[in-house]
């Protein structure tokens, strides 16, 4: 593991090759709803990763709010919604 | 002394890693199977099992525990989405991971000590990145679980992992809470479930 500690790094023979990245990115580019409406060509990495993050932060955020709403849910009408939820399932 | 600990530490560590990796190699010899989070089956799938954890979650309908109510579904639906991915992500590993590790610590009514914060750096890749981008990806590794010491390409790789994975999760929940109440805001844009 620690034999590979030269600092040289030559283009040709990074592990991890700028191709490879950019591949990621432009993937990763093509999940983000602001970026894929937005439909600009000069998309940086930089700005991918930005993108990335506030997406990831506003779905857990969006989480947040299901877990809430369920928790309130449940705790109301447990039995009837509980049946419901059986009933509905069980006719899928 | 401390040494000595992280060391021990760090063989558990690496016996995990070689566990899961073993296991995962096993049932999938060739290529690193995608985990399809758009389907509806997975989806269907992932509803079930949420609604079967949910029953579950005790529903004690007092002030005070609304606040561990609502953990104890994020929770379960973060589990039930991590079991989802069949340990082929790192994300989904570090999540089931970190709520067993909770769950000890609570059974056993002391904080047990923190194994992750010993481990060593991981052979730092030294690519010429600029230190926005590096600032970047240091933000995006905090959010996305387990992967603060991850190589870069890993990091983009359980990202995107993780967005389809969340999406779906979205997805489910709100469904779901469409059928025991009227059709909510959903921002995604989820059309019905069936």
């Amino acid at each position: 593991m620690s034999s590979r500690r030269s600092r040289t790094r030559q283009p040709g023979c990074s592990r991890i090759s700028d191709d490879q990245i950019n591949d990621l990115v432009s993937k990763l580019q093509q999940l983000l709803p602001e970026i894929r409406d937005r439909r600009s060509d000069k998309v940086s990495a930089a700005n991918v990763l930005q993108e990335t993050c506030n997406y990831i932060r506003s779905l857990h955020k969006e989480v947040d709010g299901l877990s809430e709403r369920l928790s309130e849910l449940l705790a109301s009408t447990d039995t009837a919604q509980a049946a419901i939820i059986r009933s509905l399932l069980v006719h899928k | 002394m401390a040494s000595l600990i992280s060391y021990l530490n760090l063989e558990e560590e690496s016996k995990r890693k070689k566990l899961w990796k073993t296991r995962f190699e096993l049932r999938y010899p060739n290529s690193r199977p995608e985990t399809s989070w758009r389907s509806e089956s997975e989806q269907r799938i992932y509803s079930t099992k949420l609604v079967d954890a949910l029953r579950l979650v005790r529903r004690n309908p007092s002030a005070a525990d609304k606040v561990s109510s609502f953990r104890e579904i994020r929770e379960a639906a973060d589990r039930v989405l991590a079991v989802a991915a069949k340990g082929r992500t790192r994300w989904s590993r570090a999540i089931l991971a970190s709520q067993l590790r909770l769950r000890l610590a609570n059974n056993m009514k002391h904080k047990r000590a923190k194994v992750t914060c010993c481990s060593r750096p991981k052979r730092m890749e030294k690519k010429r990145f600029s230190p926005t981008l590096q600032r970047k990806a240091r933000l995006l590794s905090r959010l996305v679980p387990g992967c603060r010491k991850v190589s870069f390409p890993n990091l983009l790789e359980e990202a995107t992992d993780y967005i389809a994975a969340l999406e779906m999760q979205v997805r489910a929940m709100t469904a779901l809470t469409e059928l025991v109440t009227g059709p909510p805001v959903d921002r995604l844009g989820s059309t019905s479930n069936s």
